[in-house]
């Protein structure tokens, strides 16, 4: 069976207008509409897609409350932040913004943090220059298009030259209302020698989605700036999806990701940064624990460009139940990107029979003066390791835990944020545990 | 009371293959037994298979703990039922350190409400620790990851003292070290001699045996316990080597591949 869909593209554009979208969006809206037809579906390496639902989305935009300080914010929101010490957040609820807090600091330093939309009207040049054009096309294929086409949530992000956040910026999503798609958009710029940490959360209080997953994020560090880009997703069963997530460098400048994939639906992660400028470099740290029958892809790609470029990933997944996951890692290195460095690490524990995991790890390399490497296994967990912990009288529960933990530690221990870091200990600790 | 360990009539296969061919031991408390002989004689596969190693299938005879078969329990509960074994290749765990990872390990013994606290804990971990003559980094690194072979020996002696078992088996816990190395783990081990320890130590080196002087000496060869003696066996085997017993025995091939 094909993807089939049915969408109405005078409803959208209508809907769109009356939320008093900017000019800008609504064209690009448009313009993947009219492409839609004629672009490929994905076809990610060994999962196969024909039959999943990746467009029947029922309500494009499910309007939700505001949360009007944060103390009115829900307990599974106040797990993510930091309340003493936040300084820097906003929050999305389904597809509304629902809350924002930034330092006076900040704003001073002329840092922007609005939603998608808002930024569309207050700073149109600035997404016009950036907003799916050096890291995301549109008519890259049917579901990049289409999540320019139902757009309907996101932030933006943008650092002036020079300019160093000292406290995190945080983005939370909160999914609690199960019609809710989030085709969410998330552009984050660092201008020349800026500094930034940006942490997303998509968290949610239902059981089971009725919506879609389609989510962008485009992350440019220009010349010497350097992002910092962390996630932990954790959303409900159900919410069929394809999340990107792709960086572009400029000279010397460095984006490393520390992303933590928990959601209990069948997903496309597509992580990708060009090192484009020279000296540029990405440290890529992914962990994934895969429950009940999910079908999950991970490809996880570094492509160097620039001279002396250095990519490291480092992903870590634990299979559990009937799961089944691909992990490919890809290191490419482009004729010309000489003395580059490619390294990359992928390990899978398969905790049942009955999970799959398959660890590829790829290089692609055409360029003579350059240094590659590649580790890959996919294993049960070590009786040897049991044993031993037993052995000082752990329970076999309990070691099991301990080994898991310690599997999954090398990128949990990278997350930039301390709140962030036991939340998702904490979503470790469920998603075995149960 | 003494707490007796019995290891009566001991059989075990590791795939298939026979190893320990009828191994008999009484090991009381306060009494430490060293079992020596060559390699490939079987002696790490008795002390494996005593704490519940997976790869060795006992499939004969019993070990006895105060007369309850510890064979039948999970590795765990023969923990708490008093055994501990310092193995020869410890795991590395990462993402625990290695003081939480024995605070875990003293609770796991105990019952809940019972926890130890947090400052008897700590004192105590710096005491043993100063004993053993180790860094205090050591107590926030990962479980044994990247230590070196004496450092997760001494971690094995440490654990050894901070749980306080009713008997320890020390499976070639001296090979590998230098004579400092040799010296500390030594000190640890005395430390715990006392009436309410008993110890079975591996090895097949004799010279552990001159700073931790055992009470009875055994010789295993071809899956037995072929020899029993005081330590002036431990001496004798020093001075002449085994031959002698393999000639006293009539035994040509001391390994179990001998059949």
């Amino acid at each position: 069976m094909e993807n089939e869909f049915v969408i109405n593209k005078d409803e959208i554009l209508e809907a769109s207008k009356a939320r008093e979208e900017s000019a800008f969006l609504t064209e690009k809206r448009t313009e993947a509409l009219d492409k839609l037809n004629s672009l490929d579906m994905i076809k990610p390496d060994k999962t196969r897609v024909s039959k999943w639902d990746f467009f029947t989305v029922t309500d494009q935009f499910v309007e939700s409350e505001a949360f009007g300080s944060i103390e009115e914010l829900p307990q599974v929101v106040r797990e993510v932040i930091d309340i003493e010490t936040v300084e820097n957040v906003i929050i999305q609820r389904n597809n509304t913004e629902a809350f924002v807090k930034l330092s006076d600091d900040l704003v001073s330093q002329g840092v922007i943090v609005e939603s998608i939309f808002d930024a569309a009207n207050n700073h149109p040049e600035l997404l016009e220059k950036y907003f799916m054009t050096d890291a995301v096309q549109i008519d890259e294929n049917k579901l990049t298009a289409y999540h320019a086409a139902l757009l309907n949530g996101g932030v933006f992000v943008y650092v002036p030259k020079n300019v160093q956040v000292k406290d995190p910026i945080q983005m939370v999503v909160l999914h609690d209302d199960e019609k809710a798609s989030l085709f969410n958009h998330v552009l984050v710029v660092a201008d020349t020698g800026a500094e930034v940490t940006y942490v997303e959360n998509y968290v949610t209080t239902l059981e089971s989605g009725k919506g879609k997953l389609n989510i962008v994020s485009e992350v440019i560090a220009k010349d010497n700036a350097k992002i910092k880009y962390g996630a932990v997703d954790f959303l409900a069963k159900a919410l069929v999806g394809y999340i990107v997530r792709r960086g572009v460098t400029g000279n010397d400048a460095v984006i490393d990701w520390a992303l933590g994939l928990m959601n209990d639906s069948d997903v496309i992660y597509d992580n990708t940064t060009y090192l484009m400028g020279s000296g540029s470099s990405s440290d890529v740290k992914i962990v994934h624990v895969g429950r009940g029958n999910q079908k999950s892809n991970f490809t996880t790609e570094v492509i160097h460009y620039g001279k002396e470029t250095t990519g490291n990933i480092l992903k870590h997944g634990v299979m559990k139940d009937s799961a089944s996951s691909v992990f490919n890692g890809i290191g490419y290195i482009k004729h010309g990107a000489t003395n580059s460095d490619a390294q990359q690490e992928s390990r899978v524990l398969m905790l049942s029979p009955k999970a799959r995991g398959d660890a590829n790890p790829i290089l692609l390399i055409d360029e003579d003066e350059v240094v590659a490497g590649h580790a890959a296994s996919a294993g049960q967990v070590d009786e040897i390791q049991l044993f031993y912990l037993m052995s000082r009288g752990l329970s076999r529960q309990e070691a099991e835990r301990l080994v898991i933990h310690g599997f999954l530690a090398p990128v949990v221990e990278s997350i930039p944020i301390e709140s962030v870091k036991q939340l998702l200990t904490a979503v470790i600790e469920e998603k075995i545990v149960n | 009371m003494t707490s007796v360990l019995e290891i009566k009539d001991l059989h075990v296969e590791i795939e298939g293959k026979e190893i320990l061919k009828g191994v008999n031991l009484t090991i009381k408390q306060g009494e430490i037994h060293a079992v020596m002989g060559p390699n490939g004689t079987g002696k790490s596969t008795l002390a494996q298979a005593i704490m519940g190693h997976p790869s060795y299938e006992v499939t004969k005879g019993e070990v006895l703990l105060d007369g309850e078969n510890v064979l039948e329990l999970e590795v765990d509960e023969r923990a708490h039922a008093g055994l501990f074994l310092a193995m020869q290749y410890p795991s590395e765990i990462s993402g625990v350190t290695n003081s939480d990872f024995l605070r875990s390990a003293i609770n796991a013994s105990r019952e809940e409400g019972d926890e130890i606290n947090l400052m008897q804990f700590i004192k105590k971990l710096d005491k043993n620790m100063d004993y053993l003559e180790m860094d205090q980094d050591m107590a926030t690194r990962y479980l044994n990851e990247g230590f070196s072979g004496g450092e997760k020996k001494r971690n094995e002696i440490l654990q050894l003292m901070m749980l306080e078992p009713k008997f320890a088996i020390l499976d070639e816990i001296d090979s590998g070290l230098d004579i400092d190395a040799l010296k500390i783990v030594s000190k640890g081990i005395n430390e715990l001699r006392g009436p309410e320890f008993g110890s079975l130590i591996i090895t097949h080196y004799q010279r552990l045996l001159n700073y931790i002087e055992p009470d009875f000496v055994h010789v295993m060869m071809q899956g037995k316990v072929v020899k029993s003696g005081g330590k002036e066996l431990a001496e004798r085997l020093e001075n002449e080597g085994y031959d002698w017993i393999k000639e006293e025995l009539g035994i040509e091939d001391e390994t179990v591949e001998a059949e």
